[in-house]
């Protein structure tokens, strides 16, 4: 069990809004950034002289490229549907912590140099002068926002508080006040090509050691080819899946329903990260730096398709953002969506009968589903809207027995954030993290009492690693959470190939495979 | 022409171009400003159509609001469209021969009057009572509100109390519209209307009640779900590409 420094909020049944505590979370913040972060991202390795003009400067530059930050900040109403659907909020009673709050921290320094009425009567519309303690106050708080955007779910006028956050951060790196884990994190993947720094070398190494153990396991050679130019498949996962638990029994789940799919696929050590920091830190330029990296691996291996294994956030930058970045794909395989998500691919395969499953082998478990918050309200899966809500979940019912959803309030576009998105899983934020955490943990301590659930799946790299790390402080198991790859790892039944013992015959030629997978 | 009737021609002509010349200029800003990336708040509609038909629940219904809180979503509404009625039951000050839809709506925009005021009541008691929206209250978002109430009581009361001359007012109007000053009924209540009126058109465009114009042009809302399908490019992203 975890210790804490600091009081773990009690779980309840029914879900409470707290009365609001002014303050609890002002000494909350995250190191700050360094030269060596600094420097490769563009930014000023400390804060410059003249900072406040500076800043301003880069909010006007920002207003006049983003009509969502200038149409968010004038049109709020303070209407305050917004100010109980902050899991931030929820978990910390700081009313700085409600999406209205944290906007106004903005809001108060653009009314004052932006618009009229906060230049000649900045106390009657709460404007405010950008001084040192509010650009403290912007430090701490802009980084207590997970860019989850459930509050623009509830806004009358979608507000999003996330391209706020983003914003703030754009202009405090701007001015040399950047966040250490984010840009720590782009430098590395500047120069290494993922977030754990992990070297092509180290990949390789954990690749086959993951081919042995599935073989030792199933008698089936499974592959987990990198860099293999001509490849079919580009797969583009998060790098926390080469290593860490659960998320390494997701990446073996991938690699057995490409090799049930019987495609070629890759993965590739320049483009061994499916996150993108870059948007976490609002930098256009950073983002597209980083999903650029995806496109040169796509040349360069001579793929037909790109896939994305299980990130949230990612899939944002993938679904959403990539053509942009990166596009146009007209190089591509023109019958497939670029990119496509694992679980559209895995559900696809479903569809068509292609793949056997034993669910028994997932009757240890009693399985829930976390939405993931930038899976859920920032992209799609499939033709339809909501795909996104639908197709992890028939995956999982194609594989286990037991499934139960969670409270309705708490799930689909309402899920709440894990309390670690947005640039905020580092352990310096461990409060801030284990707080915001509690509207989900809450909803899943209901359903486990309620129903007898065991097991919550996820596609997102950082929910896995959040509720691993923050589940013991509620009194559970680091466990509980699971790759929803890895419960379809469980279940396949494996097809031998050639090279594996028993096998004799094995339809391995390349009709076969563009037969495998056809929309 | 009195003083006083040339004090209010101006005080109309100004307000009306304050509203009309800085709505424009920001419904001119909010077009020009582009939306780089694709960010409609999901699941969102995959067609334009799709999009026309969630903005017309947003405008009409609310929704959102609906989802996100029940009370203020009911206040909200009771205002918003006993506002709408009450403007249209006033198109009869400025159009002659009224026409019969705005006659039709006569009675019914007198109730419309009295949901206005209770649902603004309603939003400001939220102001007080309800911790977390009293602490994000500045002192402007209690002026609107007092504003609005004071407006609608006046107006209220010009029609059950204390009348005025309508067709005096009408003539006042239909004169300014046609640059020919007429003389407006000196009633202090009518006169208080009218002024809190014209001062609701001078802060429209520089104050939250920007959120009208401002709906129509967020992202979150305003966009087609299709970014895989159609590549979405701003005009300053895309200089980046030509580096």
């Amino acid at each position: 069990m975890a210790k804490a420094t600091f009081e773990v909020p009690e779980l309840s049944q029914y879900p409470e809004v707290p009365a609001l505590v002014s303050e609890t979370m002002a000494h909350s913040a995250p190191f700050v950034s360094r030269t060596e972060f600094q420097e490769p991202l563009g930014f000023p390795g400390e804060l410059v002289e003249d900072w406040q003009a500076k800043a301003l400067d880069k909010m006007g530059e920002l207003l006049g490229k983003y009509r969502g930050l200038r149409v968010y900040l004038d049109s709020c109403v303070k209407c305050g549907s917004c100010t109980d659907k902050c899991h931030y909020y929820l978990g910390t009673k700081d009313p700085k912590n409600m999406p209205v709050g944290r906007q106004d921290l903005m809001r108060k320094v653009y009314r004052r140099y932006f618009t009229l009425a906060g230049r000649f009567f900045p106390k009657l519309v709460g404007a405010a002068d950008f001084t040192k303690e509010v650009l403290d106050e912007w430090y701490s708080y802009y980084h207590q926002c997970s860019q989850c955007r459930r509050c623009s779910v509830f806004c009358p006028y979608g507000i999003d508080t996330a391209e706020i956050s983003m914003a703030a951060r754009e202009i405090m790196d701007s001015i040399g006040v950047g966040q250490k884990y984010c840009n720590e994190i782009i430098s590395k993947v500047y120069k290494i090509g993922n977030n754990l720094g992990l070297p092509g070398p180290a990949l390789m190494d954990t690749l086959e050691g993951l081919e042995e153990d599935v073989y030792d396991e199933t008698g089936v050679r499974v592959r987990y080819p990198i860099d293999q130019v001509g490849a079919e498949i580009l797969l583009v996962t998060p790098s926390a899946d080469f290593f860490a638990e659960p998320h390494v029994d997701g990446l073996i789940g991938y690699g057995k329903v490409l090799h049930e799919a019987g495609v070629s696929w890759t993965l590739s050590s320049h483009a061994s990260e499916a996150a993108n920091f870059g948007m976490f830190i609002g930098s256009y330029e950073n983002m597209r730096r980083v999903a650029q990296r995806i496109r040169e691996a796509a040349i360069q291996l001579k793929v037909k398709r790109i896939v994305f294994g299980e990130c949230g956030h990612a899939w944002r930058v993938a679904y959403s953002f990539l053509n942009t970045l990166a596009g146009p794909w007209d190089f591509l395989d023109p019958r497939y969506p670029v990119p496509q998500h694992i679980c559209e691919f895995t559900y696809d395969l479903i569809q068509k009968g292609k793949l056997t499953f034993d669910k028994g082998e997932n009757d240890d478990k009693v399985l829930t589903y976390h939405d993931s918050c930038n899976v859920a309200r920032a992209s799609r899966m499939g033709d339809t809207p909501g795909g996104q809500f639908e197709i992890p979940r028939a995956i999982i019912k194609a594989v286990c027995n037991h499934y139960y959803d969670m409270d309705e309030e708490t799930i689909r576009d309402r899920t709440f954030c894990c309390g670690g998105g947005g640039g905020l899983l580092t352990d310096d934020l461990m409060e801030l993290r284990v707080k915001g955490a509690k509207p989900r943990v809450e909803a899943l301590n209901n359903v486990m009492q309620e129903k007898g659930v065991t097991h919550m799946a996820a596609i997102c790299a950082i929910c896995k690693s959040q509720f691993t790390k923050v589940l013991p402080y509620y009194g559970m198991e680091m466990d509980q959470i699971v790759s929803l790859h890895q419960l379809v790892s469980n279940a396949i039944v494996l097809t031998p190939g050639p090279e594996d013992e028993e096998a004799d015959e094995e339809p391995d030629d390349k009709d076969d495979e563009a037969e495998g997978d056809e929309d | 022409m009195s003083f006083l009737t040339g004090v209010f021609a101006l005080l109309f002509y100004f307000a009306t171009l304050v509203l009309v010349v800085g709505l424009t200029l920001k419904v001119v800003q909010y077009a020009r400003t582009p939306a780089p990336l694709k960010i409609p708040t999901t699941p969102a509609p995959t067609t334009q159509s799709g999009v026309v038909f969630r903005m017309a629940r947003e405008v009409v219904l609310f929704e959102s609001l609906f989802r996100g809180n029940k009370w203020t979503w009911i206040f909200g509404w009771v205002f918003h469209f006993g506002l709408f009625l009450v403007t249209l039951r006033h198109l009869r000050y400025f159009l002659d021969p009224v026409p019969l839809p705005i006659q039709f709506i006569q009675p019914f925009g007198i109730y419309a009057g009295f949901a206005m005021v209770a649902g603004l009541a309603g939003l400001w008691a939220r102001r007080f009572l309800v911790d977390r929206v009293r602490y994000i209250s500045a002192p402007s978002d209690h002026l609107i509100l007092a504003l609005l109430i004071l407006i609608g009581c006046s107006g209220l009361l010009t029609t059950f109390v204390v009348h005025t001359d309508v067709v005096a007012v009408k003539t006042f109007f239909l004169g300014l519209m046609t640059f020919n000053v007429q003389p407006l009924p000196a009633d202090p209540l009518l006169l208080m209307h009218l002024l809190l009126v014209a001062g609701l058109m001078i802060i429209f465009p520089y104050s939250k009640l920007l959120h009208a114009p401002g709906l129509f042009f967020s992202p979150s809302r305003n966009q087609v779900d299709n970014p895989r399908e159609r590549r979405h490019i701003a005009p300053w992203a895309k200089q980046l590409e030509q580096q």
